[in-house]
C-alpha cells in the first residue's frame, strides 16, 4: 500500500514516552500483552503447587521438598534439605517455614494458593488479555482510526493494572498471609479475621480489586467511545467484525459490572476495619452473608461473560479467514451475543441454589440460566455453518479457532449439569464446576487468545511466530489441557469437592487417588508447554520471520495499515465499502476483497 | 461416566439419578453430533489446489430451527426439573410429620447434631448434641434443622444426593427417608477455613429396631423418645 506516503507528525519519542508512559494504543495494547502473560505464569504456577498437595497429599514438593531422611531422622541427604536445616536455625520466622514446612503445602496455605489461582487468573490474566491487549490493539485498527478517543485514560488504564497487580503481590507477604477465602471471598469467611487468621492479606486483595476495576473502568468507557464516535467512512455498526462487538458488548458488561464489585469490596472493608455488620449475621447487626453472593454473583455472571465473550469474537475471525468463507449468520451472531450479555444479568442466582436463597428463585434462576444454552447453541452451529463448503486452512492460529469451538461446546455442555436445580444440590461444590469453568475460560478463552496472538502477531510486531514452535506448544496444550480437566469431570460425578486440600481424609473419594495423580502430571505437561509459547513470543519478536503486510489475506481494516504500524496507524484513514467477511465471493478472481476495496475498482491480484 | 456415582440411598435421590442420566444422555449426543460434524467438515471442505469455498452468507430458516429446537429441550428439562426441585426443597412439599427432628449446627470443624429428646423442643434439659454423629432410622421422614454458628458450612451427603449450605444466625429446613442401613460420610462442601478438608461427620442409618435400642440407651426414662 502506500507506506511511506504516511506523513510523520511525531518527533522522536523518548524511551519513557514510547515504551513505558505510551499513549499509543498499540504499545498499551503490548503492555497489556506482555502483563497477562507474566501474571499467566504466576497463575499457573501456583496452581501447580496446589496440584501436587492433591495427588501427593502431605508430601513434600519435588525439587525444593525435604528428603524422607531428614524429615524422620534430621539427617541432611540433600540440597532442599541444606536448605530447610538453614530456614529453622534462622532466628526470623521464614515465608517458607510458616506455609510449607520441608515443602509440604500447610491447609491454611493450600487455600490461599487456590484462592490466588483462581484470582490472577480471572483478573489479572484473562481480562487483560482479552480486554486489555486484543481490545485496545484491534479496536482502533479494525475500525479504522488513528488511536483511542481518551489516550491518557488508556494510559491510566494500564497503569491502574499494574498498581492492582503490585498491590496484589504485596499480600503474598503480608503477616497473616494472602487472602484465603476462595475467589469468591465469600463473607462471613471474608469479612472476618478470626475465621480465617488472614489480616491484611483479604484487605489488599479487596484495594488490588477495586483498582483494577478503576482499570476496568476508564479502559471501558474508552471503548464504548471510541467504537460509537471513531469508526471509518462506511463502517456502519454491521460492517463491524465480530471480534469488535464482542468487545463492544463486554466494554459495556464491564461498565456496568465491576462497579457493583467495587462497591461490594468497600462494604466488605468497612466490615473489616470499621467494624459495621453487613455481611454478618448477628441478630443485633442486620447484615446477611448472603448480602455478599448477591452482590458478588450479580458481578461475576457478567464477568464470566466478560471472559469468554471476546473469546468467542476472535474464534470467529480466526474461523472465517481461514476456511475462506463469510461468517455464517453474522447478524445473528451478533444477537446472540447481545443475548448472552443480557442473559447474563438475570442469572446470578444459579450460584446460589444450595445457599438457603428461597427455593422459589431456584427455579427462575434455573430458567434463564438454561436459557443461555439458546444463544450458545446458535454461534456454535454458525460456526460449524461457516467451515461448510469452506476451504479450510489449517494454519496455527485456525487450530486454536477449532479448539475452541469443541472445548466451548463441551464447556457449555456441562454446564447444564449445574444449570439444572436437582441436578445442582449434587455436582454444587464438586470437581464438575471447576471442570467447567476451565473448558469455557482455558479450553475458550485461552485457546483463542493463544490463536489471537499468532494470528495479529504479524501485525504487532512485523514477523511470524516460529510455526514448528507454535505446532508443538498447541498439541502438547490441547492433549494436557485435556487431560487435565475432562478427569475432574469424573471426580465431579464421584461427588469429590472442591477446595479439600486431602481427598484421602475421605472414605468415599478413595478410588479417586490415581486420577488425581494423573490430573497433576498432566497439569505439570500444561505448565511447562506454556514455556514453549512464552519463548517463542520473545524470541520471534526479535528473531522471527519478517512477515509483509497482509499475510493471511484478511479483508478488514486492520491489515491495511503498514507494518509496523505507525503512530496515527493509517496513512490516509480508509473508507470501508463491504461487510468484514467477504471470502470468496463468486466472480471475484481473488478470494477476498479488503473491506476497503472500493466498488467496481479494477481487479486487484489480491496481494 | 455415571458408573462413579455412588450408591443412592434416599427416597429422592433417584429422581436426581434420573435427571442426571437424562441430562447426560442428551449432552452426550449433541457432544457427538457436533463433534462428529466438526470432523467431517473439516476433512471434507479442507483446502485443495483449484477448489474454492462457496459464498454462503447464511440461512435465516437454519437459524430458526436451531433456536426453536434449542428452546423446547430446555424448556422440556425444565418442566421436569420443578417438580423434582420442590420436593427435596421446598418446605411447602415436605412429607408433613417428621419421624424425627434433628438440628445439625455447622462449627469450625465439625458438626454438631442435636436431638430435641422425649420433649420434641430443642433448648430443654433433654437434649442431646453429639459431635459429628447423626443417628437415624430406616424408612423414616428426618428433618434437619440445619444452621452455623460461625461462617457459611454445606451439610453433604453424597449418597442421599442432599446438600444444603448451613448458614449462622439461620435456621434451613432440609429433608431426607434412607432407605439403606449403613454409615455413610458428611462432609463439607463449602470452603470454612484451613480445616475445610477433614470437616467430617457420619450419617448411622439404622434398622428401626436398632434406632430404638440406642434411643433406650440415650434417654432410658422414656422408651418412645425421640419420637
Amino acid at each position: 500500500m502506500h507506506d511511506n506516503e504516511h506523513t510523520e507528525q511525531h518527533h522522536e519519542e523518548s524511551f519513557i514516552s514510547k515504551y513505558i508512559f505510551s499513549l499509543d494504543h498499540k504499545m498499551i495494547g503490548k503492555q497489556f500483552l506482555i502483563y497477562g502473560l507474566l501474571m499467566f505464569f504466576l497463575g499457573g504456577g501456583l496452581a501447580l503447587l496446589f496440584r501436587w498437595q492433591l495427588a501427593y497429599p502431605e508430601k513434600p514438593l519435588p525439587v525444593i521438598g525435604a528428603s524422607q531422611q531428614y524429615m524422620e531422622e534430621g539427617e541432611v541427604v540433600t540440597g532442599a534439605d541444606r536448605m530447610w536445616e538453614r530456614i529453622y536455625e534462622s532466628e526470623k520466622e521464614e515465608w517458607l517455614e510458616v506455609n510449607m514446612p520441608n515443602g509440604v503445602v500447610e491447609p491454611a496455605f493450600y487455600n490461599m494458593l487456590f484462592t490466588m489461582h483462581a484470582t490472577v487468573m480471572v483478573f489479572f490474566v484473562v481480562v487483560p488479555l482479552l480486554v486489555g491487549a486484543f481490545g485496545n490493539f484491534l479496536i482502533p485498527l479494525m475500525i479504522g482510526t488513528r488511536d483511542m478517543a481518551f489516550p491518557i485514560l488508556n494510559m491510566l488504564s494500564f497503569w491502574f493494572a499494574v498498581l492492582a497487580a503490585i498491590i496484589m503481590m504485596t499480600g503474598f507477604f503480608v503477616p497473616g498471609g494472602h487472602a484465603a477465602a476462595g475467589w469468591t471471598g465469600y463473607t462471613p469467611l471474608s469479612s472476618d479475621a478470626q475465621w480465617t487468621g488472614v489480616e491484611w492479606g483479604q484487605i489488599l486483595w479487596g484495594l488490588s480489586l477495586f483498582v483494577q476495576g478503576l482499570s476496568s473502568l476508564v479502559g471501558s468507557i474508552n471503548y464504548i467511545t471510541t467504537i460509537i464516535n471513531m469508526r471509518a467512512p462506511g463502517m456502519t455498526f454491521f460492517r463491524m467484525p465480530l471480534v469488535i462487538w464482542s468487545l463492544f458488548i463486554v466494554a459495556i458488561l464491564l461498565l456496568l459490572a465491576f462497579p457493583v464489585l467495587s462497591s461490594a469490596i468497600v462494604l466488605l472493608v468497612f466490615d473489616r476495619l470499621a467494624g459495621t455488620t453487613f455481611f454478618t449475621a448477628t441478630p443485633e447487626g442486620g447484615g446477611d452473608p448472603l448480602l455478599w453472593q448477591h452482590l458478588f454473583w450479580f458481578f461475576g455472571h457478567p464477568e464470566v461473560y466478560i471472559l469468554i465473550l471476546p473469546g468467542m469474537g476472535i474464534a470467529s475471525e480466526l474461523i472465517a479467514v481461514f476456511s475462506r468463507k463469510p461468517i455464517f449468520g453474522y447478524r445473528s451472531m451478533v444477537y446472540a451475543m447481545i443475548a448472552i450479555a443480557f442473559l447474563g444479568w438475570i442469572v446470578w442466582g444459579h450460584h446460589m441454589f444450595q445457599s438457603g436463597m428461597r427455593p422459589g428463585l431456584g427455579s427462575i434462576f434455573m430458567t434463564t440460566t438454561m436459557l443461555i444454552a439458546v444463544p450458545s447453541a446458535i454461534k456454535t452451529f454458525n460456526w460449524l455453518g461457516t467451515m461448510f463448503r469452506g476451504s479450510i486452512r489449517f494454519t496455527t492460529p485456525m487450530l486454536h479457532g477449532i479448539a475452541f469451538v469443541s472445548m466451548f461446546v463441551i464447556g457449555g455442555l456441562s454446564g447444564i449439569y449445574m444449570a439444572n436445580t436437582p441436578v445442582d444440590i449434587y455436582v454444587h461444590d464438586t470437581y464438575y464446576i471447576v471442570a467447567h469453568i476451565h473448558y469455557v475460560v482455558f479450553g475458550g478463552s485461552l485457546f483463542a487468545i493463544f490463536g489471537g496472538i499468532i494470528f495479529w502477531f504479524p501485525k504487532m510486531y512485523g514477523r511470524y511466530m516460529n510455526d514448528a514452535l507454535s505446532k508443538i506448544h498447541f498439541w502438547l496444550t490441547f492433549i494436557a489441557f485435556n487431560c487435565t480437566f475432562f478427569p475432574m469431570h469424573i471426580l465431579g460425578v464421584g461427588g469429590h469437592m472442591r477446595r479439600i486440600s486431602n481427598p484421602q481424609q475421605y472414605e468415599f473419594l478413595q478410588g479417586f487417588e490415581g486420577m488425581n495423580i494423573f490430573i497433576t502430571m498432566s497439569a505439570f505437561t500444561l505448565g511447562f508447554a506454556q514455556l514453549i509459547l512464552v519463548f517463542n513470543f520473545f524470541w520471534s519478536i526479535y528473531k522471527g520471520k519478517v512477515a509483509e503486510q497482509n499475510p493471511w489475506h484478511v479483508t478488514t481494516l486492520e491489515w491495511e495499515a503498514p507494518t509496523p504500524v505507525p503512530h496515527g496507524n493509517f496513512g490516509q484513514i480508509p473508507t470501508v465499502y463491504r461487510g468484514p467477511y467477504e471470502y470468496s465471493v463468486p466472480g471475484e478472481e481473488s478470494d477476498w476483497i479488503p473491506q476497503a476495496q472500493p466498488e467496481h475498482a479494477p481487479a486487484t491480484s489480491g496481494d | 461416566m455415571l458408573r462413579w456415582l455412588p450408591e443412592n440411598i434416599s427416597t429422592y435421590g433417584q429422581g436426581v439419578d434420573n435427571l442426571f442420566h437424562a441430562i447426560y444422555y442428551i449432552t452426550l449426543i449433541v457432544l457427538i453430533l457436533v463433534m462428529a460434524t466438526l470432523i467431517v467438515f473439516l476433512i471434507k471442505y479442507r483446502h485443495q489446489e483449484g477448489k474454492r469455498a462457496t459464498y454462503i452468507e447464511g440461512s435465516t430458516t437454519l437459524e430458526i430451527v436451531w433456536t426453536a429446537a434449542t428452546t423446547v429441550i430446555v424448556f422440556v428439562l425444565a418442566m421436569f426439573s420443578y417438580p423434582q426441585w420442590n420436593k427435596i426443597k421446598s418446605p411447602n412439599s415436605f412429607p408433613e410429620k417428621p419421624d424425627v427432628v434433628v438440628q445439625v449446627s455447622g462449627k469450625q470443624f465439625n458438626w454438631d447434631m442435636t436431638y430435641p429428646g422425649p420433649d420434641n423442643e430443642f433448648e430443654t434439659d433433654d437434649d442431646l448434641t453429639l459431635e459429628n454423629e447423626l443417628h437415624v432410622p430406616i424408612n423414616a421422614v428426618v428433618h434437619i434443622r440445619l444452621t452455623s454458628i460461625d461462617v457459611i458450612h454445606s451439610f453433604f451427603v453424597p449418597q442421599l444426593r442432599l446438600k444444603q449450605d448451613a448458614l449462622p444466625n439461620r435456621f434451613i429446613n432440609v429433608w431426607f427417608e434412607a432407605t439403606k442401613a449403613g454409615r455413610y460420610e458428611i462432609p463439607c462442601a463449602e470452603l470454612c477455613g484451613f480445616g475445610h478438608s477433614g470437616m467430617l461427620g457420619y450419617l448411622n442409618v439404622h434398622a428401626q429396631a436398632d434406632y430404638d435400642a440406642w434411643v433406650q440407651e440415650r434417654w432410658p426414662q422414656q422408651a418412645e423418645g425421640g419420637q
